[in-house]
């Protein structure tokens, strides 16, 4: 062969450079079917490297403080279902917690049990499209099929139990809207059964897949120091090394009666937060089977809350003290005295936190909602850009976010 | 920790009676070396939460609370910061994630945060002219143009208040389907509201 040219590395260097143009924006969202809602990510990228990323959020901003703000606490309870829309009991349960912080309320065990169950379904609801869809996002369409069939179960439980299969609206201030439903819980347990069955199935499904595994081991990888600084909460900081889990270090609502193990991650990428979900699937399963082998009978709602809870219906039908109680309930809310309390609950996709103050009565004089989704896509911008446009998919489908609970 | 670790450091600062976690009111002028203070000696690692409010019997009208969490100590702290002429030190660069939760309370109450990194809006577009969760903005809205102005060149679109009616959040009065199993009640609608 014979050589026409010598090229020396500087030419080819100096062509390189020539070549490599100016950086490119694009927009990614706010309707893609990688950004799980109504998400907007404006990306600068370098061919096919993303150099800067910042997320636009705001799409669904409906002003759930302000609306808080103008009604009875009873009335916020549909408008929680909306926060994190796929465990609208976790939200439910969360913010009833927290007024009753505020109003001093000690609910009966059976309630608390009852609500453990609710947080712990909603949880194995949560997390399973959370992993259902991630493993969509990174090419792996099948598991999405396993999990949905289990999720439809899921609803069709909740639908015995609150009269709606999404949009629950289960908890009121100081109890609940109903006992649980004749013949329930066994439904439970049969569905515990079948949800580990496809736990596994999922597990050969994904945990060894090499596609998988290519898409997510060492992307994003989030320091603990990171996390921490972000505020991220939920699985997102325990993949990432941080063994905090509100359950367990602040418990609610007799959490700390049950056994129940916090898995932890080590590296903190995409795929020790597959991993921490899978295995929070597990223990979830674990604690419904306790719960529901030590629930305890008795009242479901807070007896001696005459201010607080609706009297039972046949006595406001039939009694005129309940029926006048029932009055004032309904037209003026429960009566919550002033204070400030802040509380957060554990919800499938982080810390779940309710500011409230009050002035007295029945509204609300401040209702901050602080929600961990709109937390995990602030850290973002730092964990994004070095990575490819491609894994940028699985970086979201990792951070198990909704919209929802992000605009509020 | 007790809420007098940070009164014996920081004498300027004031313990708010509360029922769940210690809770203290500091002046903007040491807020930075406050949350400093408990982030590297009390172990506050974690910024729970930051917002704004707006209150009605305070020296100022409004006012940042910051949640702090201590994730090995398991506790929580609140610190309240009045915004002396709507102006609050940023603590992102202690914290980067309050980096959103402070565009969020200028965004929704009009705080400014000085020193932060980035203060633009977060849940509102840009050209919004108001912060909607002052008292004194109506729940409905007012009217403001359209965020793409091409879009309302074209169609004269704005952004309108939400229809009220009297109640605080009811459907348009005359356009309910037949479906729906509310009552129709046509003797009222948004120009003629309901005697």
């Amino acid at each position: 062969m014979k050589i026409t040219k010598e090229i020396s590395l500087g030419d080819v260097a100096a062509r390189s450079e020539e070549l490599r143009g100016e950086n490119m924006t694009l927009n990614m969202g706010p309707s893609h079917p990688a950004t799980h809602g109504v998400l907007r990510l404006s990306l600068e990228l370098d061919g096919d490297k993303v150099v800067k990323c910042d997320p636009v959020i705001g799409y669904l901003h409906r002003g759930d403080e302000k609306i808080a703000e103008n009604m009875t606490y009873n009335q916020f309870v549909p408008y929680t279902d909306r926060l994190d829309y796929l465990a609208p009991l976790a939200n439910n349960v969360a913010y009833a917690i927290a007024v009753e912080k505020l109003a001093g309320l000690k609910l009966p065990p059976r309630c608390e049990a009852i609500r453990v169950l609710c947080c712990e379904m909603a949880r194995v609801s949560s997390h399973l499209l959370g992993i259902g869809v991630y493993a969509m996002d990174t090419g792996a369409w099948t598991v999405f099929m396993y999990t949905f069939n289990e999720r439809e179960r899921l609803y069709s439980l909740f639908e015995e139990l609150t009269g709606a299969r999404f949009t629950t609206s289960y908890t009121r201030i100081g109890g609940l809207t109903r006992d649980l439903p004749d013949g329930w819980l066994p439904k439970v347990s049969a569905f515990c059964d079948g949800v580990e069955r496809t736990i596994d199935e999922v597990d050969k499904l994904l945990t060894r897949n090499g596609i998988f595994l290519e898409r997510t081991e060492g992307i994003a990888p989030i320091s603990k120091e990171l996390a921490l600084a972000y505020g991220l909460t939920g699985p997102n900081l325990r993949a990432s090394g941080v063994p905090f889990d509100l359950r367990k270090d602040k418990p609610y609502s007799g959490y700390e009666q049950y056994d129940f193990d916090v898995p932890v991650g080590t590296k903190g990428d995409c795929f020790d937060r597959y991993l921490v979900r899978m295995e929070e699937l597990r223990q979830s399963v674990r604690i419904i089977r306790q719960v529901i082998k030590a629930m305890p009978g008795g009242a479901w709602y807070a007896e001696d809350a005459k201010k607080i809870f609706l009297p039972p219906k046949e006595k406001v039908m039939t009694k005129m003290e309940e029926l006048i109680q029932n009055f004032m309930l309904v037209t003026e809310g429960p009566q919550i005295p002033a204070g400030e309390v802040y509380f957060e609950a554990e919800n499938p996709k982080g810390s779940l936190g309710f500011y409230i103050v009050s002035n007295g009565g029945g509204v609300p004089y401040r209702l901050r909602i602080r929600g961990p989704s709109f937390v995990s896509l602030s850290i973002l911008p730092a964990i994004v850009p070095g990575n490819f446009l491609t894994d940028i998919t699985a970086i979201l489908g990792s951070l198990d976010f909704v919209m929802g609970e992000c605009d509020r | 920790m007790d809420a007098a670790v940070l009164i014996q450091r920081f004498p300027s600062a004031r313990v708010l009676p509360s029922q769940d976690m210690p809770t203290v009111e500091i002046p903007a002028a040491d807020l930075l070396a406050a949350v400093r203070f408990l982030r590297d000696e009390q172990s506050f690692d974690l910024l729970a939460d930051l917002c704004g409010v707006e209150w009605k019997d305070r020296s100022t009208r409004f006012g940042v609370v910051i949640h702090l969490l201590s994730t090995t100590q398991r506790e929580y702290v609140r610190l309240h910061v009045p915004a002396l002429g709507d102006c609050v030190p940023s603590v992102s660069s202690l914290h980067p994630g309050a980096n959103w939760h402070e565009r969020e309370a200028f965004d929704m109450f009009g705080i400014t945060f000085t020193g932060h990194p980035d203060p633009r809006r977060i849940l509102m577009w840009d050209s919004y002219p108001y912060h909607p969760l002052r008292k004194d903005f109506p729940l409905a809205g007012i009217e403001v143009p359209l965020p793409a102005a091409d879009v309302a060149e074209v169609t004269g679109q704005t952004v309108e208040p939400a229809p009220m009616m009297g109640g605080p959040f009811v459907s348009l009065g005359g356009h309910f389907s037949e479906g729906e199993p509310s009552a129709l009640d046509q003797s009222w609608n948004e120009e003629k509201p309901k005697a």
